[in-house]
């Protein structure tokens, strides 16, 4: 065998390729692109949440120095544009689509929130065109705003869109009814809970960009852009928005410093500077500063439920009740439609044998930004419902938490397991990374600890999460039947060079993730090459034939295997090109990891001698092969990956501040075939840190009239480096058992099964306080609230 | 950011003639300015940098007092051994400003002309009595902090150095803002003889002292003689991070902590 020395392959640490350029800052982001004769536009946007636009006079901003045009919606209109489109379709109640105004790519009419895009300004620099949006005078009939769904569902509410003057945007529901209903009048025990799923911003460190150009002469549009899926931004942009044919655009998305899901969407930007590239025939960049970032990437999150658990006198769970209000914002995002419901109830069994469940939805339209998948998506909200009730319900039923979660665990041997939400689990641990963690974080050893706090004035806490996610998305044809309007397989190419060096094109994009190396360790491991000889290139529709792109943890899963698939066909061709140049039967060649081997024999030829000969076939059966070696395989995945997993907080809060800090944080995961520890390792890391801000830290918050206070880094709660504690991950693998991987998927685990962790842990900490409902974020002043009035009460 | 002129004078002089241009403005570390300026909120004529003018730089002892130059950044206040020697609470205050990067850049001077509520330096300024030297006169801290970003230096008038007496004891204590890490309330006290002075900043829309306090310490100096003590939340800060209640409650334990810190 020909071990790659020092092993590079699956399962070993290897440094991450791409840290080089980016630590060395040699990274190309979109706002490092600048063309001969670029333009740089200005989007001016709506200081209104509200808004009825009466006239947009752009006649003293076009005479302003530099300035070359200034574009508003009507302008659009005029060209036939079409909207920003939305990616999925739910269906109500009854059966009914559900509601999906206009999403004009630049206001018209009417804004709908502030940051709504109202006018552009092109100019020479930067400056100028900001200069000139400034002298842009638009003339607002200021609406009254529906900013909270509360307000936006009351009766005579003012609606968002006049076309759907109920603001309801679906009214979506899954699961029996009246087998539930069934299943809680034996209840021994009903316990209801009603839960805050805070708004977040996401905050990228690079903020959107966007370049456009137009080559005259063979009519060609490019666009430069921040995305996570480049394929899906030109077929939304040209089918949808600007009507072109998809083989005249090409869509880059070079170095891209972060998304968490808030760069997946088809933003009016991208369409802007394309469309006026084309008018003006000239480059044209708009870059994002952080401002406009606050109040123009989707937001996150934003729930408000009841749950409702039925259990039995042994603490069985019996079913499950949810009732959920979903924010879509001003606007269906691109996904927006599918979080708060197929990424999310379908996950309500969670870890549980919950036998019924029934979960039903209503997302509204507000006059806020419009909200999307981030992180997680739909799971980490599922995740915090399910795990906070089930440590209220060890506290109404006097059973202790973990013994409570035991008790319910889908047992090892039930898999494959069917819930009752749609999903099929294929393959879990659940007790054996409950404890793993256990032991890691000295659950047993914990009130010893929160003495020895109590001694120092401090109270103490710890909580735990056994939470499951479903990743990897997704079957395209299961997709379908749930109102996806794409499929959710990925593309691979694996280009074998003469010399034996290895491209990968790939439909997936890295962003962040470390794909330049966790998928050359998969041609190390399969083809033998050394990663120094392995190139992957993703994020850009001229060079890679197709993807779905980077998001829901299905890179590895459904991009990394479709790679296998197209290296599978490399091995295949190679054993026939073996067999001839060693002139033995094809069912006689074996090959592992670099060798083709005539079995049974010393006869061998290295994949470079395979490569020589498919591209320079002297002695090559011509007639039977192709020359070349360059296989192309698109993989639809046959279901969902199912990581899974326990997350344990320990916390201490200062009772005279409210202050919870963390003192620790234990996470195992399961997470299928781990490829690269040390990068799994990471990903958990930053997920965690994410999660522990949506628990102690972030929240977006809008003022009555729809004004974002949370605006900017002055008053919106990023998580820093001392808001965190140690964390120590460790995985525990059970194996994915439909992709040719194992694998399930690391991204979003740690901002899905940490935040109850940490409520729970903080619910705990105040445990002498009552303290049933906590809605995130646990900020100091909450918490001094919370004990101040529980020290009041005490003393009444 | 608006265009504008550029002058960097060497002289407080030269400094003070550029500044008659109304619509000029003086820069010294432009940590807070540049932001503003990039936010558009400002439209200077003129930027009057001062980093050049030596005699606004250095740290001295002068009698009973340390003097700051108003170029002094906050990084050398932390770690100047003449101030960590004379009044350590003052280098500790310093040396807890923002971050790193804000500590290496902002200046003293460029701080207490701000006049932010939420900033560190004039709970200091004010908790020891300092005295304010100007480009014309000399300002004691009880008549130079007049209301939110407001102090009593005329538009042309340049904080040059502040003269802080050397106290018995001093101790500072603050709990953060969580988002912008900038003081919700903070609390900065001293002890000269008979003379207490307790300074609250974060809490209010200006930095303002607290006499219940100084009256309970003056008989007795320890954290239990302001545990009783209520801080009274009208007009006072509220605001997403939390309300006037709780930034009163606060004043009461950073209060405690700024005495036992000074022991
Ligand atoms: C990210 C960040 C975090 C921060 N955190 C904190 C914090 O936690 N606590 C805190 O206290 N501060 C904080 N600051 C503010 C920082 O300390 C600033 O440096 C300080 O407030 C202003 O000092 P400067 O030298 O930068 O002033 P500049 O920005 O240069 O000027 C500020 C204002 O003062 C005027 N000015 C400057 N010098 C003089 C002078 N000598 N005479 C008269 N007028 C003058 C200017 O015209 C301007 O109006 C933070 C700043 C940033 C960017």
């Amino acid at each position: 065998m020909n071990v790659v020395a020092p092993f590079e392959g699956i399962g070993a640490s290897v440094r991450r390729k791409e840290d080089f350029r980016f630590l060395q800052g040699r990274g190309a982001y979109t706002d490092d692109f600048n063309r001969q004769g670029q333009l740089h536009a200005w989007i001016l946007r709506s200081p209104h949440a509200h808004a009825r636009i009466k006239s947009v006079d752009i006649s003293a901003a076009k005479a302003m120095p530099g300035v070359v045009a200034v574009f508003t919606g009507a302008d659009m209109v005029k060209d036939g544009l079409g909207g920003l489109p939305c990616g999925w379709q739910i269906h109500n109640k009854d059966g009914s689509p559900m509601a999906e105004p206009l999403h004009p790519v630049i206001a018209h009419e009417k804004v709908r929130h502030v940051g709504d895009q109202v006018a552009v300004a092109i100019a020479e620099t930067r400056e100028q065109a900001r200069d000139a949006a400034e002298a842009i005078v638009v003339d607002y009939d200021v609406l009254p705003a529906a900013v909270s769904m509360e307000a936006a569902l009351k009766p005579g509410a003012p609606a968002v869109h006049d076309d759907v003057p109920s603001n309801l945007c679906y009214d979506w529901h899954i699961g029996d009814k009246s087998v539930l209903d069934a299943a809680f009048a034996q209840a021994h025990k009903i316990v209801s809970l009603d839960l805050v799923n805070n708004r977040l911003i996401p905050n990228a460190m690079e903020p959107r960009a966007a370049l456009g150009e137009f080559d005259r002469t063979s009519g060609d549009y490019t666009l430069h852009t921040t995305s996570q899926n480049p394929h899906v931004i030109r077929l939304l942009m040209a089918a949808n928005v600007l009507h072109l044919p998809e083989s005249k655009v090409r869509v880059v998305a070079p170095d891209v410093g972060g998304g968490f899901g808030s760069k997946i969407y088809h933003y009016a930007e991208e369409a802007i500077v394309t469309w006026s590239a084309g008018k003006l025939g000239r480059p044209v960049k708009w870059t994002a500063d952080r401002s406009e970032s606050f109040m123009s990437d989707a937001h996150g999150r934003d729930h408000v439920s009841n749950a409702q658990l039925a259990l039995d006198a042994n603490g069985k769970i019996l079913g499950l009740k949810v009732h959920t209000y979903a924010n879509m914002g001003a606007y269906l995002s691109t996904f927006a439609p599918c979080v708060p419901t197929y990424l999310y109830a379908t996950l309500l069994a969670g870890t549980y044998t919950t036998p019924v469940i029934y979960c039903e939805v209503k997302a509204v339209f507000t006059n806020t930004v419009p909200v999307d998948a981030y992180r997680g998506a739909g799971r980490p909200e599922a995740t915090f419902l399910l795990e906070r009730l089930m440590d209220v319900a060890a506290r109404e039923t006097g059973i202790d938490r973990v013994e409570l979660r035991r008790r319910n665990f889908i047992p090892n041997d039930a898999f494959p397991y069917q819930t009752p939400v749609a999903l099929q689990y294929d393959s879990g641990n659940y007790t054996a990374t409950l404890d793993q963690a256990l032991a890691t974080a000295d659950w047993a050893g914990f009130e010893a600890r929160r003495a020895e706090a109590a001694k120092r004035g401090k109270l103490r806490g710890i909580g735990c999460s056994t939470y499951l996610e479903a990743c990897g998305i997704a079957p395209s044809a299961v997709v379908g039947s749930l109102g996806a309007r794409a499929g959710l397989y990925e593309v691979g190419t694996i280009r074998v060079h003469p010399t034996g060096s290895v491209t990968v094109l790939t439909g997936a994009h890295s962003h962040g993730q470390g794909h330049e190396t966790t998928f050359a360790q998969l041609v190390t491991d399969k083809l033998g090459v050394p990663g120094a000889q392995v190139d992957i290139v993703h994020g850009d529709t001229a060079k890679v034939p197709f993807g779905m792109g980077t998001y829901g943890s299905r890179s590895l899963a459904v991009g990394g295997s479709a790679m296998m698939k197209a290296m599978d066909k490399i091995i295949a061709k190679g054993k026939r090109i073996a067999a001839h140049l060693m002139e033995a039967s094809v069912d006689d060649i074996e090959f592992e990891r670099g060798i083709f081997r005539v079995a049974g024999t010393d006869k061998t030829k290295a994949l470079v001698d395979i490569s020589v000969a498919a591209y320079v076939p002297h002695n090559y059966p011509i007639d039977e092969i192709e020359p070349g070696l360059e296989e192309t395989a698109f993989y639809d995945p046959k279901n969902f990956t199912y990581p899974g997993g326990c997350h344990i907080a320990e916390v201490e809060i200062d009772p005279e501040t409210g202050k919870v800090s963390m003192v620790n944080f234990t996470a195992v995961d399961d997470v299928g075939r781990v490829i690269n520890p040390m990068i799994v390792e990471g990903q958990v890391q930053g997920g965690i840190a994410q999660g522990i801000g949506q628990a102690l830290l972030e929240a977006c918050v809008y003022d009555a009239d729809g004004q974002l206070l949370s605006g900017s880094m002055m008053d919106y709660t990023m998580p820093r480096a001392d808001d965190l504690a140690p964390v120590s991950v460790a995985t525990h693998t059970t194996l994915c058992t439909h992709n040719p991987l194992g694998v399930k998927g690391c991204g979003e685990v740690g901002a899905i099964g940490s935040p109850p962790a940490v409520i729970n842990a903080v619910v705990d900490a105040l445990r002498d306080f009552n303290l049933r409902t906590l809605d995130m974020p646990a900020t100091p002043s909450k918490i001094w609230g919370i004990i101040n009035a529980g020290r009041q009460q005490a003393a009444e | 950011m608006y265009d504008f002129a550029y002058h960097k004078p060497t002289s407080v002089a030269d400094a003070v003639k550029l500044l008659a241009d109304p619509d000029a403005k003086a820069v010294s570390g432009g940590h807070t300015l540049v932001p503003a300026l990039k936010h558009r909120l400002n439209k200077p004529t003129a930027l009057v940098d001062l980093s050049g003018i030596a005699e606004m730089k250095g740290i001295k002892r002068v009698g009973n007092a340390i003097v700051i130059g108003a170029l002094t950044r906050h990084v050398e206040v932390a770690n100047s051994a003449e101030v960590k020697a004379a009044i350590p609470a003052l280098a500790y205050m310093a040396s807890h400003i923002g971050d790193v990067q804000v500590r290496n850049r902002g200046t003293m001077g460029g701080s207490v002309s701000n006049n932010d509520p939420a900033a560190d330096y004039p709970a200091a300024v004010l908790g020891l009595g300092a005295t304010i030297h100007t480009s014309k006169r000399k300002i004691a801290a009880d008549d130079f902090f007049l209301g939110m970003f407001t102090t009593a230096l005329d538009a042309d008038e340049i904080l040059t150095a502040i003269e802080f007496p050397i106290v018995d004891k001093a101790g500072y204590a603050k709990m953060k803002n969580p988002a912008s890490r900038y003081v919700m309330a903070g609390v900065f006290v001293s002890k000269a003889g008979g003379t207490v002075r307790v300074a609250v900043n974060g809490a209010g829309p200006c930095v303002f002292r607290q006499a219940d306090m100084e009256a309970a310490l003056a008989a007795n100096w320890s954290p239990d003689a302001v545990a009783g003590i209520k801080q009274d939340p009208d007009g006072l800060n509220g605001d997403i991070h939390g309300s006037a209640e709780y930034r009163a409650h606060l004043v009461g334990v950073m209060a405690k902590r700024a005495i036992a810190a000074a022991g």
